[in-house]
């Protein structure tokens, strides 16, 4: 209809784009490629090669593919629920899991803290009930389950998104020609919400292996994730140049997964919202 | 929930005490006059670089009002996030409350001004023993005025600890598993473990700096976590039993939970002192010094007391303490003695601090 669009119009998201998002960028190849005299280097980039950092990269890992495997096998049957329903599940999901995400993530970890501790509220329940204490905070546990809990709704949405869109005639069609229950589900749903799926795995497994506050408020800073280390090279280091240079190699396994998003879900059909 | 309303009640009888120290206002000696005359005509603003809650509100609005300076506020967490902000100069401050080690810093690499002490008449509050402290990095008192001191020690619970605390020790002892609050940062951490092995806490040989960081790994099992901020409501709330911390929030946990007892073990222990310095490209000197002479006043300095509870070097500010109990405590205003093997950190330059960061890397990720 409108052919000659105003080339105008992008110039606030363009401004906003070069600003915030490819300007830093290049300041964090620059400082991640030099030393702290300004001469090129790889050193930043091999410290990752450290035991310590190895293994704070390898943690991070770990966590973030279990966290992501729990919201996985926790969302899709709770998608599939909500997608069945006779009326339109939107406003329920958007209640009892958008509305939590009105408040500060920050302020929802810290109450995770609160709520775990020693003497904290699960703790208080269970001893009223003469239940054994809980003791998972301050370990990878509290750690997985404040990833699980934060970042469930990312994996939740897409996979909705996709089974809603599906095709009714689609599954009617496989069961005329005599498909079971299962069948139906392995042959045809399954490999339909794959795009959402994808895209939910990328957007739980990224921000999970990037988080320092996570690791920092409910593993009492005792367990070091690679984010963590990035974290206290800007913070108590002063040392931007390794900070930068760890990034860049997180960034990889970053661009990775998007790849591999990129590959199955073409059209972005499994777009969150 | 309890602690929620605790928390809520200590608040309002925080802002009784504060209505209190209004009174002091009206006893201003007559030494405050000459100082803030010569900031009125001055007028324009100041901007300011403190640590978090770490002056009364208060008082800035009480030194608007006097002199008619506008106070632009800013805080900051820790000492490595101020100095990069300051050195890159991308926004001039005028007043900035570095700690010992970071002045150190500054005045090495030509960051701060010396202050016109003329201007700063209050400065003779000051006790004269902070002053000598301060000469540990600032050679000839001619770039900063001490704000607060204190140090670092032990807090514990009576009710969960049944021998008597005096050294550094009793943080490796397995009858506290998971009962131990250690400082999440690199010095801190160290500092402890250095002088549990009896050397300085500002050595620069690798071979101590490694047998410290052996001991704090094999301390890490019994760490229930390394926190900073969080040692206090921790404690508060009986969440430890033994908590490293500085002495000003020491003060502040007893009022709020009577069992906790705070001590500086006989090994030694960090004596820090915070002070305020002028940055080179500071805009306003005039107004910054006007600030810092006004916060050198006996009663300015007992509100900013009161209300932060670090230990004041104001002398005359001490002396209007009402709370005897106070005046007098050996946690606010250690005795000389007690202070005995206790040192003030000192700037080690960046190869060192590097040394430091990678070995506090290896206690954090085993």
């Amino acid at each position: 209809m409108n052919k000659k669009k105003n080339p105008l119009l992008s110039g606030p998201y363009l401004v906003w784009t070069a600003a915030f998002i490819i300007i830093p960028l290049i300041l964090i190849v620059y400082y991640g490629l030099t030393s702290s005299e300004g001469t090129f280097t790889w050193a930043n980039i091999m410290e990752i090669a450290t035991p310590e950092n190895r293994k704070a990269l390898w943690l991070a890992l770990l966590l973030s593919v279990i966290s992501t495997a729990l919201c996985l096998i926790m969302a899709y049957p709770l998608a599939m629920i909500l997608s069945n329903l006779k009326f339109n599940a939107t406003g329920l999901i958007v209640m009892i899991f958008i509305i939590p995400m009105w408040m500060n993530f920050l302020l929802r970890t810290l109450a995770w803290q609160t709520l775990l501790e020693k003497n904290g509220i699960i703790n208080m329940v269970l001893k009223f009930l003469h239940l054994p204490a809980l003791n998972i905070i301050n370990t990878p546990y509290a750690i997985v389950l404040g990833m699980v809990y934060n970042f469930l709704p990312f994996m939740l949405l897409p996979i909705y998104n996709s089974l809603v869109k599906m095709d009714r005639n689609v599954i009617n069609a496989a069961r005329d020609l005599g498909a079971g229950e299962f069948q139906t589900f392995t042959k045809i749903i399954l490999p339909l919400s794959l795009p959402g799926v994808i895209s939910g795995i990328t957007m739980v497994f990224v921000p999970s292996l990037t988080t320092f506050v996570i690791s920092d408020l409910l593993g009492g800073s005792k367990i070091l994730l690679i984010g963590n280390v990035i974290e206290q090279k800007f913070k108590q280091g002063s040392n931007w140049n390794v900070g930068s240079g760890l990034s860049l190699v997180l960034m990889v396994f970053i661009l990775i997964s998007m790849a591999i998003m990129q590959k199955y879900d073409k059209d972005g059909e499994g777009a969150a919202f | 929930m309890k602690r929620f309303l605790s928390l809520t009640l200590s608040g309002a009888l925080l802002l009784g005490a504060l209505s209190g120290c209004a009174k002091i206002e009206d006893a201003k000696d007559s030494t405050e006059a000459a100082g803030t005359e010569t900031a009125a005509a001055a007028g324009g603003k100041v901007v300011v670089y403190n640590w978090g809650e770490y002056l009364d509100p208060e008082v800035i609005d009480m030194f608007e009002e006097e002199t008619g300076i506008k106070v632009v506020y800013e805080e900051f967490e820790t000492n490595e996030i101020m100095y990069p902000k300051v050195a890159a100069g991308a926004i001039s401050y005028d007043v900035v409350c570095p700690s010992d080690y970071m002045i150190q810093k500054m005045i090495e690499n030509d960051l701060l001004q010396e202050i016109n002490f003329d201007n700063i008449p209050n400065l003779k509050n000051i006790g004269e023993e902070y002053l000598s402290w301060s000469e540990e990095f600032d050679p000839g008192n001619k770039y900063s005025v001490p704000y607060c001191w204190g140090t670092v020690g032990i807090l514990y619970n009576k009710a969960m600890v049944e021998e008597p605390v005096d050294s550094w020790d009793i943080l490796w002892d397995e009858k506290y598993k998971d009962n131990i609050l250690m400082q999440d940062s690199v010095r801190d951490a160290l500092m402890v473990a250095l002088k549990k092995l009896g050397y300085s806490m500002n050595t620069d040989s690798e071979e101590e700096i490694s047998q410290a960081t052996q001991l704090l790994i094999e301390q890490k099992p019994l760490v229930q976590a390394y926190v900073i901020d969080q040692v206090r409501d921790k404690m508060i709330g009986n969440e430890a039993a033994l908590g490293v911390i500085y002495s000003g929030e020491a003060i502040y946990t007893q009022r709020e939970n009577p069992d906790l007892e705070y001590v500086v073990p006989k090994e030694g222990s960090n004596l820090w002192i915070d002070s305020w310095v002028i940055p080179k490209n500071a805009q306003n000197v005039a107004n910054a010094e006007a600030f810092i002479n006004f916060l050198c006043r006996p009663d300015i300095a007992l509100m900013n007391f009161d209300y932060i509870t670090y230990s004041t070097p104001n002398k005359a500010a001490r002396e209007l303490i009402e709370d005897e109990d106070i005046r007098n405590s050996t946690i606010a205003f250690p005795t000389s003695d007690m202070l005995e093997g206790c040192e003030t950190y000192q700037y080690l330059g960046d190869e060192t601090d590097n040394i430091y960061n990678t070995y506090w890397n290896k206690v954090k990720s085993s």
